[in-house]
């Protein structure tokens, strides 16, 4: 198994490379640094010795990838490509375009993200997979038959619906929440009611139908039929043995998605006001800072890389069958 | 069964958490109800807080009232008016000859070598309490020699225990000028005022040097180096030297750029550790003004408290005609602020902003497009007024037309509709007035806009009423009492005499084809654009629009390679000049990088800016800028397009709101009536819980069938219903 991760996480080094090369490279194809200066300079009495003098403080004046003028290793060593990219994968992830650190910045919005993401996962786990048993226990019945055809309704539904009806219908009509806003500690319990909800039934309609259907696939398998010979109820049959079994296709899709939560929600952060890494990300291609947006693009491939391998992990876990090789 | 139960218990405290009678959807703490706190939100973080830096309105919105210029704006008065700030007098130049010989006001400007402003700065003015400022027993500072083991645990800029303060000096201006000269802080005006402040050019190449001969995180101390356009004449006076004639420095004394900065500011800030924590006076900022900032999280929220030391302004006593009857005198002579902390909140979308309004959780809204039928109506006369829903929750409207001015440029470089031969021009005017700017600030902007006649906007020196001799001729004519549109025949003529009957060239028969370039892209602006592809095609002319970003036009415009294109400029002080600047010659674009993106030259409309940049205003100042303005018409290097006009809504409980398109300095003369805006949030936000139940009840019916049917099935045998 230590050999297995090891090689994996080999693997993953070379993938994290090749991502880095790729957003350096998309980065300084569409955008220059003195896009990068003007944007941060603004739009007023911006003069030409000040954005030089912005690309030469923050090295955007070196050449991209080799250094002609430099003697030795150096000529690698002292380029925008080394300053900017390679010392990623120290994690240092230096200064924003306007000065900030940000490894602090992280460290601090990280929070947020994970107060929304987590308690939005978890329950939203247990909510998509109790659905889908449901559907399931009660197949070929109404229940099954509506509960699919909501699925299919919600799924066609945009979040951004989700969010501004559920901000009209909760925190404008019924007053029991507050649209936005976000506040430390205990006190932020009650901007996450809105967010977490929304977030799970944003979810309800793929991942219940998703479920349900490898749940009717394991029922129809010989095991459930012998369980079922045995004198199993129908609840026992499905709690102990379907569910079970249905657990590795589940894995495959949640657990790949864990290291993920830290990165926050896009769009729901943005309306919500919640001061995650996902809205950090959003102003960040906004302002053309650079600096940032590569930092997050590197922390979500070293997420996502993790998580595969902590799916794979989870996968003898869960079943014995499978072994690493 | 503990989950559920575990669950609804969270649920019910989250909801009712630090509720205390508030309603249940109130965003803030329930002990800030019934407190002098204004809420207000901010769409972006702002980039820079140093006052050396920040050069946008979002955030001066912060910093204008934090920082204490020597001038500002009286709040009230129209036209605008400088009066003392941080300054005991409005300080009036005194002219000198090359010689140092003093000049009389009415001098020439090529007579005057320089002018020199005196400043007296106003006694027992203090700064907001800061760690920079503290002082251990002896008197010594507290926090200029920090460790690395001393910033252990420190994070931010409240973790200091100890703060300080002390009075302002005038050397502290003079520092702060000295700031603009820096080479690490890359002050948007050090250019433009190197050409103005005497000595500003040798201390930013002195600085620049010294920065480039010390290592990157080694501080540059600014105490030891001298700038002779600024000097310090005893503790509270000090005279600043700038070059000819330049009446239109007293507007620059209003900004923050030169408001006081304490060089122990510097001395705290530019310790070694205090940039990794980001901890700088670009984050933090140290000011004498009102307000001061005590929570900076522009990822949530940003709070101003009243600064414990600031005293000795008063509500002014005087405004223009109707301020009284409109209540706005009513405070007079009463001391500032009135308010003692004003919450800005992140709110990044419109939608959750205007429902937080509604709701009573912010005290003032602008109106947006998609909200612009729900908050007015027009009365069918052309005026606006508020709709009943608004006016039954006691909301006021307030209408102003802002100091700015958007435009459809052509670029005076291109062979195809710039230069000044006539025949370029009649192409010009010609689709100056096929494009009716009428219809587009009535479709596209609710009618908040005033058509432009000229680059500069009404409530700056210099503007003309539209009437029948203010009027653009070119474009208009007078019937009917009132300013018309000139005909698409007389437009189409034009383009004939252009050389482009119909729209096609007159001897390849080839349509004519401009281009715009236009970072306005996606399904909002798609109608917009359609409905200029639709003006030019009134007169034969096709359009084609090609999209681009803020990066690529800014490019094209550096290069002089854009045909058509569209910007606006909001003023940075209430003069003319700052508008006709805008189509000076030697500012081309293309040529010098300035601002004049069309550019434009014209030697008469040149010579006469020159004349005219240095006057007072006056008759004859009024004359030349009615010259100018003829010139320009006459050229048409713009579409004139509009002037837009702002619309704000704020709630009965806020008192003493007046909109100043100049000044961002207006939280201190603001008054609230917390009594009455918590009484209103109580009416407006009662929880409504019966549809939790009902959806609770009808998620439990519509399984229950299902669940008695599979009991039944359970406990059917094996044979049932084979009979």
């Amino acid at each position: 198994m230590t050999a297995y991760i090891i090689r994996r996480l080999v693997y993953g080094v070379f993938v994290l490379a090749g991502v880095n090369v790729l957003t350096f490279a998309l980065f300084f194809f569409v955008n220059s640094p003195e896009d990068m200066a003007r944007a941060q300079l603004g739009a007023k009495r911006v003069t030409p010795a000040a954005v030089e003098k912005w690309k030469r403080e923050r090295g955007y004046d070196k050449p991209v990838f080799l250094n002609d003028k430099m003697p030795g290793s150096r000529k690698l060593t002292e380029t925008v490509f080394f300053d900017k990219s390679v010392r990623l994968f120290a994690f240092e992830f230096g200064a924003s375009d306007q000065g900030r650190n940000i490894g602090y910045d992280i460290s601090t919005r990280m929070w947020p993200s994970l107060a929304v993401q987590v308690p939005a996962f978890v329950i939203g786990l247990a909510v998509y997979i109790t659905f889908a048993l449901l559907m399931a226990f009660f197949r070929a019945t109404y229940v099954d038959f509506w509960g699919v055809v909501l699925c299919v309704l919600m799924m066609s539904i945009s979040t951004l619906f989700y969010i501004i009806g559920g901000q009209f219908v909760f925190g404008k009509l019924w007053n029991l929440v507050p649209i936005s806003g976000y506040d430390a500690g205990f006190d932020a319990l009650k901007f996450l009611v809105l967010p977490v909800l929304i977030g799970v039934i944003g979810g309800i309609g793929s991942s219940s139908r998703w479920y349900r259907t490898i749940f009717l696939e394991e029922i129809s398998k010989d095991y459930v039929r012998t369980a079922r010979a045995k004198g199993l109820s129908e609840s026992r049959v499905l709690f102990r043995h379907v569910l079970a079994n249905a657990m590795i296709p589940i894995l495959t899709g949640v657990v790949v998605v864990i290291p993920l939560l830290f990165m926050g929600a896009l769009i729901t952060e943005s309306f919500f006001g919640i001061p995650g890494l996902g809205s950090y990300t959003i102003d960040a291609i906004g302002q053309q800072d650079f600096a940032i947006v590569r930092a997050m693009v590197f922390l979500g491939s070293v997420l996502y890389i993790i998580g595969l391998i902590l799916t794979d992990i989870s996968y003898t876990l869960v079943d014995p069958r499978v072994r690493f090789s | 069964m503990f989950l559920i139960r575990y669950g609804l218990t969270l649920l019910f405290f989250a909801l009712t958490a630090g509720c205390g009678g508030s309603p249940w959807n109130d965003p803030y703490p329930a002990a800030d109800s019934g407190s002098n706190v204004l809420y207000t939100s901010f769409a972006e973080r702002p980039k820079h807080l140093d006052p050396v830096q920040s050069y946008a309105e979002n955030e001066f919105a912060f910093i204008a009232n934090i920082y204490q210029p020597p001038l500002q704006y009286h709040y009230l008065k129209r036209p605008y008016e400088l009066i003392p700030f941080g300054a005991e007098a409005v300080p009036k130049p005194v002219y000198h000859d090359a010689a140092g010989r003093p000049l009389p006001d009415s001098a020439p400007a090529g007579r005057v070598a320089y002018s020199e402003y005196v400043i007296r700065v106003k006694r027992g003015l203090r700064y907001q309490p800061h760690p920079a400022l503290a002082v251990d027993v002896s008197g010594k500072p507290r926090y200029h020699a920090l460790t690395a083991a001393d910033l252990r645990g420190i994070d931010t800029l409240a973790d200091f225990r100890h703060r300080g303060t002390r009075e302002v000096e005038a050397a502290d201006y003079v520092h702060q000028i000295k700031r603009l000269a820096h080479p690490r802080l890359h002050s948007p005006i050090l250019q433009l005022m190197t050409g103005y402040i005497v000595g500003l050019q040798t201390l930013a190449d002195a600085l620049t040097k010294e920065a480039a001969a010390l290592p990157n995180a080694t501080a540059i101390d600014l105490t030891r180096h001298t700038l002779e356009g600024a000097r310090v004449i005893d503790r509270h006076t000090y005279a600043l030297r700038v070059r000819g004639k330049y009446p239109q420095f007293a507007y620059w004394l209003a900004m923050p750029f030169f408001a006081p900065v304490p060089p122990e500011a510097d001395r705290f800030y530019d310790q070694s550790g205090m940039a990794e924590k980001n901890i700088s006076l670009d984050w933090y900022p140290l000011g004498s003004g009102p307000y001061m900032l005590t929570v900076n999280n522009p990822n949530r929220q940003m709070v101003l408290e009243r600064n414990p030391y600031f005293q000795g302004e008063t509500y002014p006593a005087e405004g223009e005609p109707g301020d009284r009857e409109n209540g706005l005198l009513a405070d007079a002579g009463k001391p500032l602020p009135f308010i003692d902390r004003v919450v800005f909140s992140l709110e990044k979308e419109q939608i959750p902003y205007w429902n937080k309004f509604l709701q009573g959780y912010y005290d003032a809204s602008g109106i947006a497009s998609d909200t612009f039928d729900q908050a007015v109506q027009s009365s069918g006369q052309g005026d606006v007024t508020l709709s009943p829903e608004m006016a039954q929750r006691g909301i006021r409207l307030q209408t102003s037309l802002a100091t700015s001015v958007f435009y459809l440029g052509f670029n005076m470089l291109d062979p195809v509709v710039g230069g000044v031969e006539e025949r370029t021009r009649k192409l010009r005017l010609a689709i100056s007035i096929a494009v009716d700017q009428e219809e587009f600030i009535s479709i596209f902007r609710n009618g908040r806009g005033v058509p432009a006649h000229g680059p500069i906007p009404p409530g700056i020196f210099g503007y003309r009423d539209a009437d029948a001799s203010g009027i653009n001729p070119q474009v208009y004519e007078w019937r009917n009492g009132g300013p018309q549109r000139k005909s698409l025949a007389h437009a189409k003529r034009l383009l004939a005499e252009a050389g482009y009957p119909n729209g096609r060239h007159a001897t390849t028969g080839q349509p004519l084809l401009l281009h715009l370039d236009t970072t306005s892209s996606g399904a909002d602006s798609k109608a917009r654009l359609d409905w200029y592809i639709r003006q030019f095609a009134k007169i034969g002319i096709q359009l084609v629009i090609r999209a681009t970003d803020f990066n690529r036009l800014q490019d094209k415009l550096r290069r002089g390679t854009a045909q058509l294109f569209f910007l606006g400029w909001n003023a940075d002080y209430p003069d003319p000049e700052n508008f006709l600047f805008l189509l000076h010659g030697p500012q081309a674009r293309a040529r010098t990088q300035g601002e004049n993106a069309a550019n434009y030259v014209n030697a008469e409309f040149d010579a006469l800016f020159d004349r005219m940049k240095h006057m007072a205003n006056g008759a004859e100042r009024q004359a030349i800028i009615n010259r100018m303005v003829d010139l320009l018409r006459h050229d048409a290097p713009w579409v004139w397009s509009f002037f837009p006009k702002d619309y704000t809504l704020h709630h009965g409980w806020v008192f003493n709101r007046k909109p100043n398109q100049i000044a961002n300095n207006g939280l201190k003369y603001q008054r609230l009536d917390p009594a009455l805006r918590m009484q209103q949030r109580r009416a407006w936000n009662p929880p409504v819980v019966w549809p939790l139940a009902v959806i609770v009840g009808a998620l439990v019916l519509s399984v229950l069938p299902a669940i008695v049917a599979y009991r039944r099935r359970e406990r059917r045998t094996a044979t049932a219903g084979r009979a």
